[in-house]
């Protein structure tokens, strides 16, 4: 590298600027093959955006915390955006409030399913302790299972990366699972998508549908909550229940 | 726009303090995004500036995952040791939350005839 070109990158590589622009072109192209592919599940923009800024890390030999100083400014948006998800919530007031019964019962079983689902299938082929209780509220969103993981004595960090997998999973498989069960009312196919795959579940039912979109919202508002009041009391107890 | 942007900066606000005030376990926003619906009902709904501010925030709510989804280059050798319980873990309980939280809504809701006469779908 010549003198000159390495100042630029050695400028560059300390600035906020270039984290900030590779994430939103990263995304950009992301979200321009998803629309190429009709929007097909599989062509799912976090997804495809993550494989391009990994990548880009891991070849240049950048620390992630150098690329986040840059992308946490994207990051802090999920604050606002979270509060925004009241506006969706209160078009379809009437339609949720008149489902309030059946919604709080598939709320409670879908939230247990994840979480003891994921711990107990991580158990079983031998997955650490640290892994299994970073699992354990992989379906909430990312600031609540983060704060849930440190309380039972999992990884934060690592549960930020298993929570957002697990709502590209989710995002991805979700259609094909409702076509197999013959699930085809909005409103289901969004609280299921909201309670198993957080906000990116939720990211995706808005892109079928506001009706979709307002259920998962709410799905994952709810079972934020229920997984923060319910896992640091349940989990030491499954432990002691299962204790190898 | 600026003002919509104020405004949910504003209850995003009110929601971390609430949340640390009284040492709740749920974070701020989501208790943010509780007043800002309480606020709604009691107003009858968001003006257009709010709505259409929102309106794009979600249209691309994907995007605000990247940052932290980009997290997983720091776990590559953890990833590696320990492969198989996490992608089986992962994928085969999203796949069970996603079918039991749909098929218990569906049975439930299935039981009030809530179809017009005529639409047998």
């Amino acid at each position: 590298m010549n003198p000159n070109l390495e100042e630029i990158w050695v400028y560059l590589s300390t600035s906020p600027l270039l984290g900030l622009t590779l994430t939103l072109l990263a995304y950009q192209a992301a979200f321009w093959v998803y629309k190429r592919c009709g929007f097909h599940p599989l062509a799912n923009p976090v997804l495809i955006s993550v494989a391009i800024l990994a990548s880009l890390l891991l070849a240049t030999d950048t620390p992630y915390q150098t690329y986040f100083d840059g992308a946490q400014f994207v990051h802090f948006l999920l604050g606002p955006a979270t509060v925004a998800l009241a506006i969706p919530l209160h078009a379809q007031w009437p339609r949720l409030k008149a489902m309030a019964g059946p919604l709080t019962i598939a709320l409670v079983a879908g939230s247990l399913t994840a979480a003891l689902s994921a711990w107990g299938l991580g158990a079983l082929l031998g997955g650490s302790r640290e892994s299994l209780m970073s699992l354990a509220p992989k379906s909430v969103t990312t600031p609540i299972a983060m704060g849930v993981a440190e309380r039972i004595g999992g990884l934060p960090s690592l549960t930020a990366v298993l929570v957002i997998s697990t709502g590209i999973i989710g995002a991805v498989f979700a259609r094909s699972i409702y076509r197999w069960l013959r699930i085809d009312d909005h409103a289901v196919r969004g609280f299921a998508i909201g309670i198993a795959s957080h906000g990116i579940g939720t990211a995706r039912a808005f892109q079928v549908s506001e009706q979709a979109g307002a259920f998962a919202a709410l799905a994952m508002g709810l079972n934020g909550l229920l997984t923060a009041l319910s896992l640091p009391w349940i989990m030491p107890w499954v432990e002691r229940l299962f204790a190898r | 726009m600026i003002a919509a942007l104020t405004l949910l900066l504003v209850f995003q606000l009110a929601g971390e303090v609430i949340a640390r005030a009284l040492a709740l376990p749920v974070p701020g926003p989501v208790i943010g995004m509780a007043l800002l619906f309480l606020a709604l009902l009691l107003r009858g709904g968001p003006g257009e500036d709010l709505r259409q501010t929102s309106g794009q925030l979600l249209q691309h709510l994907s995007l605000l995952f990247v940052p932290a989804g980009t997290g997983i280059v720091i776990y590559g050798d953890r990833i590696a040791a320990e492969w198989l319980p996490l992608v089986v873990a992962l994928f085969l309980s999203t796949f069970l939350a996603l079918a039991v939280t749909a098929l218990v809504l569906k049975a439930l809701i299935g039981k009030r005839p809530r179809m017009p006469a005529g639409d047998d779908r």
